[in-house]
């Protein structure tokens, strides 16, 4: 296995883009990463993209090649793919460029992740992605994810105390990050009155405890690092990776307030990372809806399970607290194209550790950790990351 | 254009009322969430048997009453409207008959979304400057549909009003008038459809504001002026929040449109909107009072003018209709099993 290293990052800004189509956004996206690294196209030796439903959309499928052909490279014949797995298609991707990096097959790929999901209607995004829900024992019987999300939060309030001000306290710290993202969709504080009045969705997460239907799209350039140095002078090593797969279904799971896949994936990158959490500088987790972000912090060892709730509360995740979580805003402010989100999650974790994260540098940041989820927990990708 | 303006006007809105909160109710939602969030208290709802040939009626006779004119000497009729009750056959025909002004008449049906009304104002200003006219008559009137459950439901409603343009007996010239007009689908219904289909949020951002910013925007330019030199503004109203927030974003105060802004009373009258909203100026507005009005039609495009109060209008006998303040408060409310019937939405063997 080859060391590998994230030598160029790109990111589109976040929002409710209606005049930039799928193309543009990928290409933007891609030119940003390419440009960063100093590469030139007859470098590159692959491109996976991460796109959950581009087809139901846009009505876009097909869309490796189409990216390729996009990004002006279709007469380099360059091998493209896209890689789904709901909102974790984009960690995905980054980890299938990983991975064929470090098997030696490629020295050069180009990672991408977009979804542009306002060119349907509201209702129309959430049926497209309640698919990511097994369709016969979930959404067959009319549930969409901020239902089976708020049945996490449920159990956990029940199992472990934990309040709706504490949810509400999610949201607000993360839209006091993103206010400080130039790419994030809602570049704005909001108070915690706010975050626990806002609208009911589905008892107990409001609103405002859930993430936005966005447009973006996010690209990093991944490189073998023996080769790294050639083209920047701050490559940030990739030192775990891990994936975790489970039911689809939540009512099929062992535990539903935890996330085995995410347990899984985070003991296989902290073992290959060598690493504890303890070691873990500041990360950025799948914060889809408020609870979510919790779970993930019981799940990836910041905390003990039930204490998450506890540990927001104590402030230990801010920006300047013990370990800060989703400095970028996380979906909730940033925005969460999905297939975009596990890619533009990396972006975020390089930045950090380059040390270019301007008003939202946290001090010191040597490592960091990316967690992404699709569905309600039946994939999880994780990736820790290190300044070589 | 000094000389070529508004000679008379007239208005319609029906009598019948429902809540907002009525309607919420009907469908599970949180009645004040709603009301907030749209910035409407209540609608108008047409009665069985009125529709826009009806209120477009009521509006010239109004408009006829308050000035000299031999309905003779107008030359032009052109409705504007998305709900013509026929979908061939003119409405421009019927007010035409109604008002005496057959058969020497151009009449034509127009359709732009909300701003069709505004539209006509434009073809009459032209066809007087051209004096292939003596008078025109502009009406933009809509009896708008909305499917049952739909956001629209709270906002679309009825009512229309009536201008002669022409260039005797001015009460408010019009400077100048500008468009913006781009292709935008934010808003539709496809031929056979009985509602209309919108894009959601997409109606917002690059369809309303945009149309509307930049077209308030040239036409200030065009006549070198700023907001403040307004004495009103009269925005499209799909609802309360846009005109309040657009207004904002160009510099307007809320004291400039609040006699403009009729949508929280009446809602959405489509292509009447803007224009009942000029009608509630002029019911107020003295000589010398200068007036801008920003039209906007979903599709998408945007009509502006720039409008000045002359001397003239202490002559209009305004008190031979009914002002707009008379008909916001002359209503009867309905509730949602009245409203169903009234607007058809009931299957019936």
């Amino acid at each position: 296995m080859r060391d590998v290293a994230v030598i160029g990052i790109g990111l589109t800004k976040f929002g409710e883009l209606w005049d930039k189509s799928f193309r543009q956004l990928i290409t933007e996206a891609g030119a940003k990463a390419i440009l960063d690294s100093g590469i030139s196209g007859e470098e590159i030796d692959a491109m996976y993209i991460g796109s959950m439903s581009s087809g139901r959309f846009v009505g876009q499928e097909h869309i490796g090649a189409l990216v390729a052909e996009a990004s002006g490279f279709s007469h380099l014949h360059i091998p493209s793919t896209r890689v789904e797995g709901a909102c974790a298609s984009g960690g995905l991707a980054v980890r299938q460029g990983y991975l064929s990096i470090a098997s030696g097959m490629n020295d050069i790929v180009v990672v991408g992740g977009i979804e542009k999901m306002n060119d349907v209607s509201g209702t129309a995004a959430t049926g497209t992605l309640a698919t990511a829900a097994d369709q016969e024992w979930e959404s067959f019987f009319g549930v969409t994810f901020p239902g089976l999300y708020a049945m996490i939060a449920r159990r956990h309030m029940h199992e472990y105390g934990t309040t709706k001000e504490q949810l509400a306290q999610v949201a607000v710290k993360n839209h006091k990050n993103g206010a400080l993202n130039p790419n994030a969709q809602y570049r704005r504080e909001i108070t915690l009155e706010q975050a626990i009045n806002a609208t009911m969705v589905a008892e107990p997460l409001g609103l405002l405890d859930c993430s936005p239907v966005t447009d973006g799209a996010a690209s990093i350039v991944l490189c073998a690092a023996e080769k790294a140095k050639k083209y920047t002078d701050k490559p940030i090593k990739i030192i775990g990776s891990g994936q975790g797969s489970d039911t689809l279904a939540l009512h099929s799971r062992r535990d539903i307030c935890t996330l085995d896949a995410t347990v899984h994936a985070a003991k296989m990158a902290y073992k290959q990372a060598n690493v504890t959490p303890k070691d873990i500088d500041l990360a950025e987790v799948h914060d889809c809806f408020t609870i979510a972000e919790i779970c993930a912090i019981e799940d990836l060892g910041f905390v003990k399970k039930g204490e998450g709730g506890k540990a927001i509360e104590n402030n230990i995740t801010t920006l300047d607290g013990q370990i800060p979580i989703n400095t970028s805003g996380g979906l909730k402010t940033k925005g969460h194209p999905v297939g975009a989100t596990g890619v533009a999650q990396i972006v975020e974790i390089v930045e950090q550790l380059r040390g270019e994260a301007d008003k939202r540098q946290v001090k010191d940041a040597k490592i960091g950790l990316a967690h992404n989820v699709g569905g309600s927990g039946a994939t999880a990708v994780i990736h820790i990351l290190e300044a070589m | 254009m000094k000389d070529i303006g508004i000679v008379s006007y007239g208005a319609h809105i029906p009598r019948f009322r429902i809540k907002t909160e009525d309607i919420a109710k009907a469908w599970g939602k949180d009645p004040k969430t709603i009301e907030n969030g749209l910035g409407i208290i209540e609608k108008t709802v047409p009665s069985i048997d009125q529709d826009v040939a009806t209120i477009s009626v009521e509006a010239a006779r109004a408009a006829l009453a308050r000035c000299n004119i031999d309905p003779k000497d107008i030359g032009a009729i052109y409705v504007g409207s998305e709900s013509h009750p026929y979908a061939v056959k003119p409405t421009g025909t019927i007010v035409g008959e109604a008002i005496g002004a057959t058969p020497i008449l151009k009449v034509a049906d127009y359709e732009f979304a909300c701003k069709a009304g505004t539209a006509a104002m434009q073809t009459c200003v032209a066809m007087v400057k051209a004096d292939m006219i003596k008078y025109g008559m502009a009406i933009g009137a809509d009896t708008s549909q909305a499917a049952p459950g739909d956001a629209l439901e709270y906002a679309a409603s009825a009512g229309g009003a009536a201008f002669i343009i022409g260039k005797e007996n001015v009460i408010a010239s019009i400077n100048e008038t500008c468009s913006y007009t781009t292709d935008t689908p934010d808003f539709w219904r496809r031929e056979g459809s009985k509602y209309p289909a919108h894009g959601g949020r997409f109606t917002g951002e690059p369809a309303y504001f945009k149309h509307i910013i930049n077209n308030a925007k040239n036409l200030m330019k065009l006549v070198d002026t700023k907001p403040e030199d307004y004495n009103y503004a009269i925005f499209h109203q799909p609802n309360g929040k846009f005109p309040l927030k657009v207004s904002k974003m160009l510099g307007f105060t809320y004291e400039q449109i609040k006699q403009g802004l009729l949508c929280p009373y009446v809602g959405n009258t489509y292509s009447g909107a803007t224009m009942i909203g000029l009608a509630s100026v002029l019911d107020i507005a003295k000589p010398g009072d200068r007036i801008f009005l920003t039209s906007y039609g979903s599709g998408a495009g945007s009509d502006a003018f720039d409008i000045t109060v002359t001397n003239e209008i202490k002559k209009l006998r305004k008190e031979k209709a009914p002002l707009m303040s008379d008909m916001i408060k002359n209503k009867e409310y309905i509730d949602y099993a009245t409203y169903a019937k009234f607007r058809d939405l009931l299957l019936l063997e």
